[in-house]
């Protein structure tokens, strides 16, 4: 861990903010994305099925 | 040689992203981690700065990405109204939020960089009141295409809001020309020597960009291919219920 000095809280707040966020906006597009996907091959399923 | 509109079509638009995502998201995540490493742990403070200017690394990729997303959308939103693309104006939807969080993270580090450099968080400043425009356009631009139900619709009057915000997206990349004035210092990369930020802190800031400009890229293609998937499920839910 580097020497951030007096200036370490802001250094650090930035960092840990900034990393959440890309975090976030990641987890919360690939869960979006995995939902889509899981209805739409319910109902393609549900299409093809006989009767 | 292929055509640019070929991706127009969803399924070859599906089959091309497919099969880059997995390269890109790679090649973002490397860039990303090592940049961020590098600058956070392998550079120097700066004389004036101390350790604040390792914030850098974060607020100039941001607010790059920031403005150039929206120019993005504003292309892509141009293709929808002349040539009705949808896959054009469902990259220009998926791009939204990735942009918002990039504008968010530009703010919040500026104002955090701010505080024990300028001796204050906020200042209604050109670059940084414009940018905080820019934000709001974000947000309401995600919020007009929630809120409106028919698609194209949606599509069309997100569209008049991308054209508007732009104007924004600029005043925020050369509010310093246009005004002169305002505690926003000067771009931090310049093609002019005497003015770019010196070596040891350019190579990982250039990398930083690299990164966020690949994380932007592998999201909007995965998105947009969540968006195409809403779209036909949306399509295949309005027969079964016209059937």
């Amino acid at each position: 861990m580097p020497d951030l000095g007096r200036y370490a809280t802001e250094v650090l707040t930035a960092y840990g903010v900034s990393i959440v966020a890309l975090a976030a906006l990641v987890w919360l597009s690939v869960r979006q994305a995995r939902r889509v996907r899981r209805r739409l091959e319910d109902v393609e399923a549900r299409r093809r099925a006989p009767g | 040689m292929s055509s640019l509109w070929e991706y127009a079509n969803p399924r070859k638009f599906m089959a091309t992203s497919g099969a880059l995502l997995p390269w890109v998201s790679g090649l973002a995540v490397l860039c990303l981690v090592g940049g961020l490493f590098w600058g956070f742990f392998l550079t120097p403070d700066d004389f004036r700065q101390g350790s604040t200017v390792k914030i850098i690394y974060l607020h100039v990729p941001a607010a790059i990405m920031a403005i150039n997303v929206w120019l993005m959308m504003l292309v892509a939103s141009l293709i929808w109204l002349i040539r009705r693309h949808h896959v054009s104006a469902l990259a220009a939807k998926a791009a939204a939020p990735v942009g918002a969080v990039f504008t968010a993270i530009a703010l919040f580090t500026g104002a955090v960089w701010g505080q024990p450099m300028w001796g204050t968080w906020w200042e209604w400043d050109p670059r940084l009141t414009s940018f905080l425009i820019l934000f709001l356009f974000y947000l309401g631009y995600i919020a007009m295409w929630e809120a409106v139900e028919n698609p194209d619709a949606a599509a069309d009057l997100t569209t008049v809001l991308c054209l508007v915000g732009s104007v924004f997206a600029v005043i925020s990349r050369y509010a310093l020309l246009f005004w002169n004035q305002g505690l926003h210092q000067g771009a931090s990369l310049s093609m002019d020597a005497e003015q770019n930020v010196a070596d040891v802190f350019w190579y990982p800031l250039v990398t930083c960009i690299a990164g966020f400009f690949l994380l932007f890229l592998a999201l909007v293609l995965y998105r947009t291919r969540t968006e195409i998937r809403a779209r036909r499920l949306r399509a295949l839910l309005a027969q079964e219920r016209t059937a």
